[in-house]
């Protein structure tokens, strides 16, 4: 074995990225672009079925381990780092670029960790250095953004790490293999990956973060974390029945937010996460099929959902707004721009793009296994994002009304970049063959029959002619400036307003406790004083006589006790 | 008001601002949906579903659950929409 071929690729990133500051910002650029080339190659020698182990506290950490689930990944992620730092060739900001090289690092190394530990340092370490990505905005709403990302993250981390020491307790063993929702380390090792795979209710970080981050830290934070926590979730909870049922709902209920969105990142950011439904389906159903199909759907995702964050990116980058009430027209000063966002909004689902050939696998998985009602909701997700990403999003940008931006269009890196995952958004869909033959098992399954070509040219034909009869009809919801409430209304209004109200109970509370004792306090003293002051009873000197006369009388009681005992 | 615009636009009017264009576009939508409909009778469906065998069923659920969606998605707006600044304003 190789040197290099024992090392986690990962660490090519994560430790290339220390010497960026130092490097000539001419010579930096073309760094930048070589570490994950070298990942790539680094990804590509790797044989399935390597294992590297070091023990440490006790325990066997594995720090390397290749199947064939993991180079999937592996090689994404390698690819989608190229492309985004492509796309930020522009782009001077070292801390942007040192962290966007470490999360992407950290994402590939903990694709290849081979245990639950090691996984969880790599876990906290895109958390942690993605933030960075957030904040280079330097605006007052990035920080706090930021700060609730982070807060999320490192929560998921946290979890990952006790539902670790639980499985361990359990099993006697950190080796990350199927875990399962039977015990209780299965399912906190589940809320953990749930949290960052934007499972139902704990999705509002993606849409409340990514619409914040710069221009080009949005393009990196697309490809990573939740395509990890799908990898996640496939290595630890493949044909976990729920997950069909979580992926259903996070499939559709997205849409509705994506299509009354007025900020095209959100927007975009609401169908990021419909489509991680569709993966996290595939993991639920379980089988060969579903598990390919979600192999790919990521693969491919991964392309044509940054190609469509690189477009806005490159919209907000020349225009300064990314919101669909300020935009439209742009196809004048912008054409290249438009016509790779309309490439990336085809490769959703159109057959001859790479969205056909993998979203339509999990869609005939789930309706091998007979889940009728599953299968009914994907279609209608999938129909949702045509709709709202395909539709909706190059019309109101590039076309509709003209909000009059006369720009220049995106400058040479992007539209290289751009141009680049266009160009493997058509390949893949045109020679699917490369795409099938590095899944984690063996393809039978053809994309290109009549039956689907026509079926999904059915659907995406007449949800295009119900665009545009909404449209005509000024049915199809207007473009306004507006914030919609979604989950993060839980933590961000009504968490800080019960925390207020509660502070303030308490503070009544306390208020009238301290009032009430010092009351006490104070009846206390007078009693006190009237009993043992200068006037008090208990402070007279008493005369000799009437001490005798209770002298006597004390006597006289017990004299009288003693007798009555007597009898 | 359309000198106003084309000032705005500084004169700069393409093929795809004419309202003829956009028409022939539209046009062409319809037609090609017309012969994807019709498609369905010429050839053999490998369905899983009973539902499926139901003639231009994807065409028609790709239409209705569009419209079911846009209209879910305003009845959704009544509740959920707030200004721009709904998250700002305490601050």
């Amino acid at each position: 074995m190789t040197a290099i071929a024992s090392i986690n690729p990962g660490l090519i990133l994560i430790l290339g990225a220390l010497p960026i500051p130092l490097l000539p910002q001419a010579i930096r650029r073309l760094y930048l672009l070589a570490l994950p080339a070298l990942g790539f190659a680094a990804v590509y020698q790797l044989e399935p079925g390597t294992l590297v182990t070091m023990e440490a506290f006790g325990m066997t950490l594995e720090l390397l381990q290749v199947d064939r689930l993991s180079l999937v990944w592996g090689y994404i992620f390698n690819i989608a780092a190229f492309l985004g730092f492509l796309f930020a060739w522009h782009d001077r900001d070292a801390v942007q670029q040192i962290s966007a090289m470490i999360y992407a690092g950290a994402a590939i190394a903990a694709v290849f960790a081979g245990d639950l530990v090691t996984l969880f340092i790599y876990w906290e370490l895109t958390g942690i250095s993605s933030v960075f990505l957030i904040w280079a905005s330097r605006t007052d709403a990035a920080y706090r953004c930021g700060m609730r990302y982070l807060l999320i993250q490192v929560s998921s981390g946290v979890i990952l790490l006790s539902g670790t020491v639980a499985w361990y307790m359990l099993t006697g063993s950190i080796d990350f293999t199927h875990i399962g929702v039977d015990s209780l380390a299965g399912k906190l090792i589940l809320l953990a990956f749930g949290i960052k795979c934007a499972f139902p209710l704990l999705h509002n970080w993606l849409q409340d973060s990514y619409p914040e981050a710069t221009v080009t830290g949005t393009v990196i934070l697309s490809a990573f974390t939740t395509k990890l926590a799908v990898y996640a979730l496939a290595r630890g909870f493949a044909g976990t029945e729920v997950l069909i049922y979580i992926g259903a709902v996070m499939a559709i209920f997205p849409v509705f937010y994506a299509l009354i969105e007025n900020d095209l990142r959100r927007l975009l950011a609401y169908a990021l996460n419909n489509q991680l439904g569709f993966m996290v389906v595939g993991v639920g159903v379980g089988t060969e099929l579903a598990l390919n199909g979600t192999a790919a759907q990521a693969f491919s995702h991964i392309l044509y959902k940054g190609l469509l964050f690189m477009t806005m990116g490159a919209v907000l980058f020349r225009t300064g707004t990314c919101k669909a009430s300020e935009l439209g027209g742009l196809f004048k000063s912008m054409p290249w721009t438009a016509g790779f966002c309309i490439i990336g909004a085809a490769s959703m689902a159109f057959p001859l793009f790479a969205g056909f050939v993998s979203k339509s696998m999990i869609i005939t998985a789930v309706a091998v296994e007979h889940h009728s009602m599953i299968w009914g909701a994907l279609l209608f997700a999938s129909v949702g994002v045509f709709l709202t990403c395909g539709l909706k999003l190059p019309y109101f940008t590039f076309f509709g009304q003209d909000s009059g931006h006369r720009v220049k269009e995106a400058p040479w890196n992007m539209l290289a970049a751009m141009g680049l995952t266009a160009f493997l958004c058509v390949f893949i869909g045109c020679y699917p063959a490369v795409l099938y033959d590095i899944l984690p098992y063996p393809v039978d399954y053809k994309p290109y029959t009549s039956y689907h070509v026509i079926q999904q040219l059915q659907i995406m034909m007449f949800t295009a002619l119900a665009f545009v009869i909404l449209l005509t009809f000024r049915i199809f919801p207007t473009d306004s400036k507006s914030t919609n409430l979604d989950s993060d209304w839980f933590y961000r209004k009504a968490g800080p307003w019960a925390a207020k109200r509660l502070l303030g109970a308490l503070g009544a509370m306390g208020k009238s406790i301290e009032s009430a004792l010092t009351q006490a306090t104070t009846n206390t003293i007078t009693v006190i004083k009237r009993h043992h002051g200068p006037e008090g009873m208990m402070a007279k000197t008493l005369h000799l006589s009437s001490m005798v006369v209770w002298v006597v009388a004390f006597l006289a009681f017990i004299l009288l006790m003693d007798f009555v005992r007597g009898l | 008001m359309s000198e106003e615009r084309e000032r705005k636009t500084d004169g700069r009017r393409s093929w795809l601002d004419d309202p003829k264009t956009v028409r022939k576009i539209v046009l062409a939508l319809f037609v090609l949906c017309g012969v994807l409909f019709f498609a369905d009778g010429f050839y053999e469906k490998h369905s899983h579903f009973g539902v499926e065998d139901v003639f231009g069923f994807y065409a028609l659920y790709g239409f209705v659950m569009c419209v079911v969606l846009v209209i879910g998605a305003k009845l959704m707006r009544a509740f959920l929409m707030r200004g721009e600044d709904y998250y700002d304003r305490d601050r």
